[in-house]
């Protein structure tokens, strides 16, 4: 753990995979495929379709993420919205896949970010919210390091 | 006993709830009457907000006199620190699979 503010704002995960982009997009939008390495779910690469991630339960967790696609961008974006708590008032998230070809391969890199419920519509501000309070928070955090 | 990530969560989630938060931690110890001319919402409002910041454990409270006094627990943020510690093994985790998945397509 570098800094609980930077860290709390974004989550970025990166690779390089030895295959090509059409390959990973399959992987990530084709639910079979899908199912055999994130969850049982019911996507489909439909912008505004609903669907649900269910993972095994655990302790204050019943296992479901209910999502919603937000961005399909053939073999380059896709994102969905990763909401763990049912309701509304349940927590929000936003998961985006950006795939870059690269020479070896694909650059796949995976962002999750926190939004606020009433910004689902203006998807590209989402993080705005929280961004702007970590950052007025950094100070105080800084004593949890 | 810490709050639950959730309940640290959902508190936060509110743009409100997270300026009192704010408010509180950069200006320190703060009355509901004070509170409540910085977050320009109705004082049951405001005392509804801290209710459930308080639940969360963000902050802590004592009555001197007429007056209710909160202060921040920043403390608290740490079950939400540790959820997103969690979440990055989560994605590790799920790359690896990914990784296994790609392997095995042909």
């Amino acid at each position: 753990m570098t800094n609980a503010a930077e860290s709390t704002q974004t989550l970025v995960v990166e690779r390089v995979f030895p295959h090509p982009p059409e390959k990973l997009w399959r992987a990530l939008t084709e639910s079979s495929l899908l199912a055999q390495w994130m969850m049982t779910n019911d996507f489909e690469p439909e912008i505004g379709r609903k669907f649900r991630f269910q993972a095994q339960p655990a302790p204050n967790w019943n296992g479901v993420v209910d999502c919603e696609v937000l961005v399909v961008d053939p073999g380059k974006r896709l994102s969905y919205s990763w909401g763990v708590g049912g309701s509304e008032s349940g927590l929000q998230w936003v998961v985006l896949w950006t795939l870059t070809p690269v020479e070896s391969g694909t650059h796949v890199r995976m962002e999750q970010s926190g939004f606020r419920p009433d910004q689902q519509a203006a998807y590209k501000g989402a993080n705005y919210g929280w961004q702007k309070f970590f950052n007025n928070l950094e100070r105080v955090t800084g004593e949890l390091q | 006993m810490p709050a639950a990530a959730n309940d640290v969560f959902r508190a936060l989630a509110d743009p409100t709830r997270r300026a009192i938060f704010e408010e509180l931690s950069r200006q320190g110890e703060q009355t509901v009457h004070a509170l409540t001319r910085h977050a320009r919402v109705s004082q049951p409002a405001v005392s509804k907000h801290l209710t459930i910041l308080k639940r969360a454990k963000l902050v802590k409270h004592r009555r001197e006199g007429r007056e209710t006094h909160y202060r921040a627990q920043p403390a608290a943020l740490a079950p939400m620190v540790d959820w997103l510690d969690h979440y990055g093994a989560f994605w590790r985790d799920r790359f690896d699979r990914l990784e296994d998945v790609l392997k095995r397509m042909e």
